[in-house]
């Protein structure tokens, strides 16, 4: 078994993808969900999660490796070959995980949740352009979206802002996962009486929309 | 979902493949064993390890219990354990601290069923305020066995192990686990699930159980002897092995728990091949093994997160073998504080041999660095009862008042813009120290502890402030559940582990028997009344004590988020509003926020606590139906 990565064809022996998000953003349940999935793929799989007080409104870096053989749960800096943010500062956060020469993909939602530092102790949240330009240090790819605004447009509520990631990163051949072992991983994870808002939610990933920035393109 | 993970826990699919975390592994370890009783406090990270058995135990035909302190948790399991039922305790490192009176005795006395004493140690403090303790000392110390697994599969093959050595050798075994095993999830092949005695019989005997001198020397010898017995398995046992054991090198490397994957990790990504001796059953030590594997290099390199125990085991035996062996660790290679991870074993497995990466990690980090980002601490919730309090207290006895802070949510309240956390130690230490501080100074002081805090060590501090006369004001914030490790029941609660009713245990009842005349319990979100009675009792001559009484908000949400469930929110009435930011500056609630020159409420983030209408001083906050 080898993983191919659907971009730039090397083959690979592991796959290495970074969640970032503010706790409460559902980084967790996209964390099991693609788990599961690899899972199903045949694939071993680690992870790394952090609960307990870092959850209550904190950054909440998950890291996720599936291949023929994982030993660490923690993705090495420089070696992510995926980094999902939920939210742009996020995403700098966590920017080291990747890397130009392994050609790292940075999937970030733009909406913003500005912590209190700003405004209480004065500190600055780094502009759009500061965003995109350092993340462009760190990657091969920088994709930005406004998916928390297409997901409430279509189902009235943010809450599955993560789900359209995974969705969009599916069908984008960003995640070397079956579609239908995630979409199973997606069910088995989610309540019943949300199940097919997610399944929706996780197809819209598959429309045409438009895409704030992606540095592939504008190359 | 807890459903799912429910099914998977309990699965009786022998050989299927489920990714679990460590701790849910270690419970399913459990339930391979036939475990009758557990028990826990709850600590970060090995809070799930309780809640999981909280999750299964009725279903799985076994006893689970919210014990109130980590000690009586682990006397509740002797118990357990002495009348033949397999018992397992879990406890957070700083927990040990609490059960260590009893856990001494226990490893003399010996067991009965098998009886697991799961530790999690948490390098880097990632949930742990008071210190980065490391576990495998208490080991050394009580003479009790130790396990370290590395990943979720081990946890559940090392809970199996540990429960038929404990029961053959009739000793307690420690399974130690550290955060990223923990709080990890990996593949667990599944066993059977075995039923064994839940109900068992305590067997009286003078002889065994009484300590008292001139037995307690006699049990010291013989604990002395069994534990020479266990390491003749510590010499033989699978778990201590030698990966890559045919390699030709000058270099070998010994590691164990999580250090050992970052080990192998290394050696793939600098595509390079040497001998590494993984330890498993690391108390007591494999010394023969540890002496044949050392002798046949002329260095080695330990890699073990926290203290130097195994480098110096390696250094004390290398004098027998190989007097000259070149040990590397923790003398100037290896940090001797804080988490490892692969980049750190790198870097020292490069120093020594000269391979490289294709990335330059230092050059990489550099330019991450060069950023200045915002922090992003983290808060109390929207809708936080601790925030209401916190605000009142500040008004009613200003910033010059000593607040002695204790373990819970309201830790937060270290962060600006509250700082109403002077001091920060150990369970229930905010009504000791406040009491020595009040002995001392003339300042006013005020401790905050929280419900279950206050049940676990709060108790006999507040005996010592009544007892020993001191003034100070206590604030019992009482949010009834344990919030912070994830929302467990407590004797407050009056709901079991097991999930049944229980007598509802009144903190304001106990603060009266201990002689407290001033007490008082307030909803924090009367924020004027919380004020009055600040002010009044802080002029007492006696010690007093409100016990701010309010639901967590999380766990009010849940139930209003309940389909269809409409409540009242808030809103900035942008007319009334003189822009003054008090709102958002100083109350700090993370719903409230500015956009140019309006202050706004976030109505997906708001929870309608409404406190914010009351800390507006122009009444510029209202209601809105959302």
């Amino acid at each position: 078994m080898s993983l191919q990565s659907n971009w730039n064809g090397d083959e690979m022996k592991e796959f290495n993808i970074v969640i970032a998000g503010v706790g409460g953003q559902g980084v967790l349940t996209l964390n099991n969900i693609i788990a599961e999935a690899a899972l199903k793929q045949g694939y071993d799989v680690k992870t790394a999660e952090l609960h307990g007080l870092a959850q209550r409104g904190g950054s909440v870096p998950c890291h996720l490796r599936f291949g023929d053989k994982i030993f660490s749960p923690l993705v090495m800096e420089g070696e992510a070959h995926l980094i999902i943010a939920l939210e742009p500062l996020e995403a700098l956060k966590s920017s080291y995980f990747g890397s130009k020469e392994n050609k790292t993909t940075f999937l970030v939602n733009n909406s913003r949740i500005i912590p209190l530092s700003v405004p209480i102790c004065k500190e600055i949240y780094p502009s759009h352009e500061e965003i995109t330009e350092h993340l462009k240090d760190f990657s091969g790819r920088v994709i930005i979206l406004s998916a928390s605004e297409i997901v409430k447009k279509e189902v009235k509520s943010v809450i599955p802002t993560n789900i359209y990631m995974l969705g969009y990163a599916s069908y984008r051949d960003l995640i070397p996962l079956n579609r239908e072992f995630l979409l199973e991983a997606l069910e088995e994870n989610t309540p019943k009486k949300y199940v097919d808002m997610n399944r929706k939610v996780f197809e819209l990933g598959g429309k045409e929309i438009k895409i704030i920035e992606d540095t592939e393109l504008f190359k | 979902m807890k459903g799912d993970n429910l099914s998977k826990i309990l699965s009786i699919v022998n050989g299927k493949k489920v990714i679990l975390m460590g701790n849910e592994a270690i419970v399913r370890g459990a339930l391979e064993s036939g475990i009758g009783f557990a028990s826990t406090y709850p600590g970060t990270p090995a809070s799930e390890i309780g809640d999981t058995f909280a999750e299964v135990a009725k279903e799985a035909g076994m006893y689970f219990e919210y014990s109130t302190n980590e000690k009586v948790a682990l006397e509740a399991a002797m118990g357990a354990c002495f009348s033949g039922v397999r018992s397992l305790v879990s406890m957070k490192q700083f927990g040990v601290n609490v059960a260590a009176d009893s856990l001494f005795p226990l490893a003399y006395v010996g067991t009965n069923a098998g009886m697991i004493i799961a530790v999690a140690d948490d390098p880097g403090c990632w949930s742990s305020a008071q210190s980065e303790q490391d576990t495998r000392y208490y080991a050394r110390m009580a003479h009790i066995p130790m396990l370290e697994p590395s990943d979720s599969q081990e946890c559940k093959d090392f809970v199996k192990i540990a429960f038929d050595l404990s029961e053959r050798f009739k000793i307690p075994f420690f399974l130690r686990t550290t955060t990223r095993v923990s709080h990890g999830k990996g593949i667990v092949k599944l066993g059977d699930i075995v039923k064994k005695n839940t109900v068992g019989v305590f067997k009286k005997d003078m002889g065994k159980f009484n300590m008292m001198p001139p037995r307690t020397m006699q049990l010291h010898d013989e604990i002395l002897k069994k534990i020479e017995k266990i390491r003749e398995i510590s010499e033989r046992t699978k778990i201590n092995f030698v990966v890559n054991p045919e390699i030709k090198s000058n270099l070998g490397i010994v590691a164990s728990g999580v250090s050992f994957n970052y080990v192998m990790d290394a050696l793939v990504d600098l595509n390079i091949k040497l001998p590494v001796l993984k330890l498993s059953l690391t108390y007591p030590l494999p010394e023969k093994k540890i002496k044949n594997f050392i002798k046949k290099y002329k260095s080695i390199l330990v890699v073990e997160e926290l203290e130097p125990l195994l480098e110096e085991a390696v250094r004390g035996l290398a004098k027998d073998v190989n007097p000259k062996l070149k040990i590397i660790g923790k003398n100037g290679y290896l940090p001797k504080s804080g988490e490892y991870d692969e980049e750190i074993v790198i870097a020292v497995i490069s120093k020594i041999t000269g391979r490289k990466l294709n990335i330059n990690l230092k050059d990489h980090l550099k330019k991450y660095k060069e950023l200045k980002l915002p922090r992003r601490f983290a808060v109390m919730c929207p809708g936080c009862p601790h925030r209401a309090t916190f605000w009142a207290v500040k008004i009613a006895a200003g910033l010059n008042t000593v607040f002695g802070g204790d373990i819970g949510c309201y830790i937060l309240g270290i962060y600006p813009p509250y700082n109403t956390q002077d001091f920060v130690f150990s369970m229930g230490a905010s009504e000791g120290i406040i009491h020595g501080i009040k002995k001392t100074t003339d300042q006013k002081v005020i401790a905050f502890i929280g419900d279950s805090t206050f049940f676990h060590a709060g108790i006999p501090g507040l005996i010592n402030i009544v007892f020993n006369k001191t003034n100070p004001l206590i604030v019992v914030l009482d949010n009834r559940i344990t919030a912070m490790t994830g929302h467990q029941t407590n004797p407050g609660v009056g709901i079991t582990g097991m999930g049944d009713r229980s007598r509802e245990i009144k903190i304001e009842d106990i603060v009266k028997a201990c002689g407290v005349k001033y007490v008082k319990v307030i909803d924090p979100f009367n924020v004027k009344k919380m004020i009055k009675t600040v002010r009044k009792f802080l002029n007492k001559k006696e010690v007093s004590v409100i016990i701010a009484k309010r639901e967590c908000r999380l766990l009010t949400m849940r139930r209003k988020l309940k389909p269809g469930g409409k409540f009242l929110k808030f809103k900035i009435n942008q007319e009334s509003c003189r822009k003054c930011g008090l709102c958002l500056y100083q109350f700090a609630c993370p719903a409230i926020y500015k956009t140019n020159d309006e202050f706004k409420i976030d109505l997906d983030l708001c929870t309608g606590c409404g406190v914010c209408s009351q800390v507006c001083p122009y009444k510029a906050i209202g209601t809105v139906m959302k």
